[in-house]
């Protein structure tokens, strides 16, 4: 037999065993309780609106505060880890590793009930304030080492042009080498966005008012109570929400990635 | 009188001294005990197979490298002495690295100007200024809003000369700066390295370049193994090198 013959068989004979297996799923599923579940047909007619206008806006709000939040706390953290300091490397490196060993749950719930609690601390937001913050806390760690790859992948000869220039550390850092470690980790921080916007759905065990509810919440809700109460349909309707958000960025990470790669 | 006659120097304190300088990167000995003079208005070029030191030495005169020991006296200002403000002197001392080191992410006005307004606290239209007279001097006038990346690399040196002279520094220093470069851009580079030692430039210069070395330097110091081997007029040291290791070295190069 020719080669290429053998392959055609090969590839036939894959094919022939996928077909089976959808085949199998189709016939074994009962299709009527399927669409009940996730496609009800009340559920895709009325949850939209509060799924996006309450749901997504809050997603995406949440996001932005907890991306512009942790980016702060990230560049502190990093300057810290990077510095002559031995003292404020310890803490930046027991910071960064403590958070990312952790379920951001764990932190998120931690920061909204136990650490207010504790300290006597009043969030502004209440339980929901706080839970934000204890995401603000997770994105920072994980941001904070993103953005230490970042500075140390500038050439040192940068460091060392803008030095001999006279300039202190300091204007070096803020002028020379942190604009260009931003370019740098534009495609890994976006990334980092993304993650965010799924993770904001943890607070949804933190509990909120009915108008600050992020969108898993807004969902979550709808399988409880209204017109497609005991469905998962509005579950479904919260995944594409979160793909139109998620995928496009996804996909500017994959272009910036090969636009970065073509520049070098 | 020379063709090169130079302004002579006023202050008799040296533009730069080096004396007993050690250098180690852990048990390496890269620099032996090196004592070393640039006289203000003079050009030192500094030659030697690579590793021998020489770039190390350039780079501890402006601190990029700290030295282990010794002492290194920048216009009479001890560099070495922890209370000396580091930033002021390297202000006054151009430096021109081999790879350029041009900020990519600035344009060609913008990398002239950074350091003129925040260390010398120049307006930004004096700041401009002084830019645009650098790049006419270095030929490039007309790309003030390119970036780097746009230019050749005998441009972006060029640039990154024009750079060093806009921070208006008493001496420049430069680290091999037409190593990086194709051979037909490194005439242009080294032309305007002779039009700043013709206008009275301090320089001391690390360079492969023989030709430079014997044309427009003032003295030659020939380095091997961490150790100052030689050094005099051009025509003494590649001339009529006396020690093997000039020879040596000289032989396989010119």
């Amino acid at each position: 037999m020719k080669r290429s013959t053998k392959r055609l068989l090969r590839h036939l004979a894959l094919y022939v065993v996928l077909l089976a297996v959808v085949l199998a799923l189709i016939l074994s599923l009962d299709w009527a309780k399927v669409q009940e579940t996730f496609f009800n047909a009340d559920g895709l007619k009325h949850n939209w609106h509060d799924l996006v206008v309450t749901g997504v806006k809050n997603t995406v709000v949440y996001t932005v505060i907890a991306f512009a939040a942790g980016l702060v706390l990230a560049v502190v953290l990093a300057l810290m880890k990077l510095s002559e300091v031995l003292v404020y490397r310890w803490v930046a490196t027991a910071y960064i590793e403590f958070f990312r060993g952790l379920p951001a749950l764990v932190t998120i719930l931690g920061m909204a009930f136990g650490f207010p609690i504790a300290t006597g601390w009043r969030p502004p937001g209440g339980v929901l304030g706080a839970g934000l913050v204890g995401l603000v806390v997770v994105a920072g760690a994980y941001m904070a080492e993103t953005l230490r790859a970042g500075i140390q992948a500038v050439p040192k000869g940068q460091t060392e042009a803008s030095r001999s220039l006279g300039m202190s550390s300091g204007k070096t850092m803020a002028f020379i080498v942190l604009p260009q470690a931003f370019r740098i980790i534009i495609p890994p921080l976006t990334n980092e966005m993304v993650l965010l916007i799924k993770d904001t759905s943890l607070l949804a065990f933190v509990g909120a008012t009915v108008g600050s509810r992020e969108l898993t919440n807004v969902a979550r809700d709808m399988m409880n109570s209204g017109v497609s109460a005991g469905t998962a349909t509005s579950l479904t309707m919260a995944a594409v929400l979160y793909l139109v958000i998620t995928l496009p960025l996804t996909r500017l990470v994959a272009w910036l990635e090969k636009k970065q790669q073509r520049a070098r | 009188m020379t063709a090169l006659s130079k302004e002579q120097p006023t202050s008799d304190v040296p533009a730069i001294e080096v004396s007993q300088l050690h250098k180690y990167y852990g048990d390496n000995e890269v620099l032996k005990g090196i004592d070393f003079r640039v006289d203000a208005g003079q050009v030192v070029c500094v030659i030697g197979p690579s590793g021998s030191g020489k770039s190390t030495l350039l780079r501890c005169v402006n601190r990029l490298e700290d030295p282990t020991s010794g002492r290194i006296l920048v216009e009479g200002i001890d560099i070495t002495d922890p209370e000396t403000d580091l930033d002021a002197v390297r202000s006054r001392i151009g430096m021109v690295f081999q790879q350029f080191n041009l900020f990519p992410h600035m344009t060609v006005l913008k990398n002239l100007c950074l350091a003129q307004q925040k260390v010398l606290k120049r307006s930004r239209a004096e700041a401009v200024e002084v830019a645009r007279l650098n790049l006419a001097k270095v030929g490039l006038a007309e790309r003030e809003n390119a970036y780097p990346a746009h230019l050749s690399g005998g441009q972006q040196q060029r640039v990154a000369i024009a750079r060093a002279l806009s921070m208006n520094p008493d001496m420049m220093l430069f680290d091999e700066p037409t190593s990086a470069l194709d051979p037909e851009l490194v005439g242009d580079v080294l032309a305007i390295m002779k039009d700043l030692a013709t206008e009275g430039m301090t320089m001391m210069v690390v360079t492969h370049e023989m030709g430079f070395a014997r044309e427009v330097g003032d003295k030659v110091v020939f380095m091997d193994g961490g150790v100052i081997v030689e050094e005099g007029t051009p025509a003494a040291v590649l001339g009529d090198p006396q020690n093997e290791r000039t020879k040596s070295f000289l032989s396989k190069v010119l």
